[in-house]
């Protein structure tokens, strides 16, 4: 299940979901919220564009490499676009596994990899009304190229 | 009955973020020459002058067809979807 939204989500409601198949022995999740600091300080918001239809399509093929690499039940990716301010919540991962550790390491997978492969960018408001466009980080990188990615 | 003329090859050219706002635009329809690659259009549109020029300076630029990441060497066809942009930063 892949949703890209401008609309907060609920972590409750996705971890419901991810739990009622009975197979599952664990689920791992990962939640990106807005910081306060980012490549400027006095982060107030940040603003997300995205392009849709590739992100949708690059973050299924995502969670297809997972499913190729660890046995997982389910995987469930939500990112939000649009204005979001200080504190909302930015982007969840949660994966379903028999095992907790294919479920932590195939969340750890997608979220990292979505980080240098998905089409999102992210732009940095500050208190003082000022904006700029994020840079992608070298350790970004470094993390998707140790997985294989990137 | 006279044949109608053939319709120029074109392609769909879409910019996102930083790119998007450095050109003033979202989206053109370029004419496409025969056998041209991603590497051809970019010169192509650089050639216009400024802001364009700034294509084909050292900033990492970052090239989709059809929404699948390609090389620039990367053959174009009629009716394709180019994007480009800078490199990604979601999450």
């Amino acid at each position: 299940m892949i949703r890209i939204q401008t609309e907060d989500f609920d972590v409750g409601t996705e971890i419901a979901a991810l739990e009622n198949n009975g197979r599952s022995g664990a689920i791992a999740t990962f939640t990106g919220l807005v910081r306060n600091r980012g490549d400027r300080q006095d982060v107030a918001a940040l603003f997300l564009e995205h392009y849709p239809g590739m992100t949708e399509n690059v973050i299924a093929d995502l969670i297809d490499q997972a499913r190729g690499r660890w046995t997982i039940d389910d995987a469930r990716v939500i990112h939000r676009v649009g204005h979001l301010p200080l504190g909302d919540r930015i982007v969840f991962v949660g994966v379903s596994s028999a095992h907790r550790q294919d479920a932590f390491a195939a969340c750890e997978f997608i979220m990292d990899a979505l980080k240098t492969s998905a089409p999102f960018w992210k732009k940095e408001i500050t208190a003082d009304g000022e904006s700029h466009w994020v840079e992608q980080k070298d350790s970004d990188r470094e993390k998707a190229k140790g997985w294989g990615n990137g | 009955m006279s044949a109608s003329p053939q319709a120029e090859p074109t392609i769909t050219v879409k910019f996102f973020a930083s790119l998007r706002e450095r050109l003033g635009t979202d989206e053109l329809t370029a004419p496409l020459s025969a056998g041209a690659t991603v590497a051809d259009l970019i010169g192509t549109l650089a050639e216009q002058g400024t802001p364009w020029d700034s294509l084909k300076g050292d900033r990492p630029l970052l090239v989709a067809v059809n929404q699948a990441m390609v090389k620039p060497s990367h053959p174009l066809k009629p009716g394709d979807e180019v994007a480009l942009f800078p490199p990604v930063t979601g999450g």
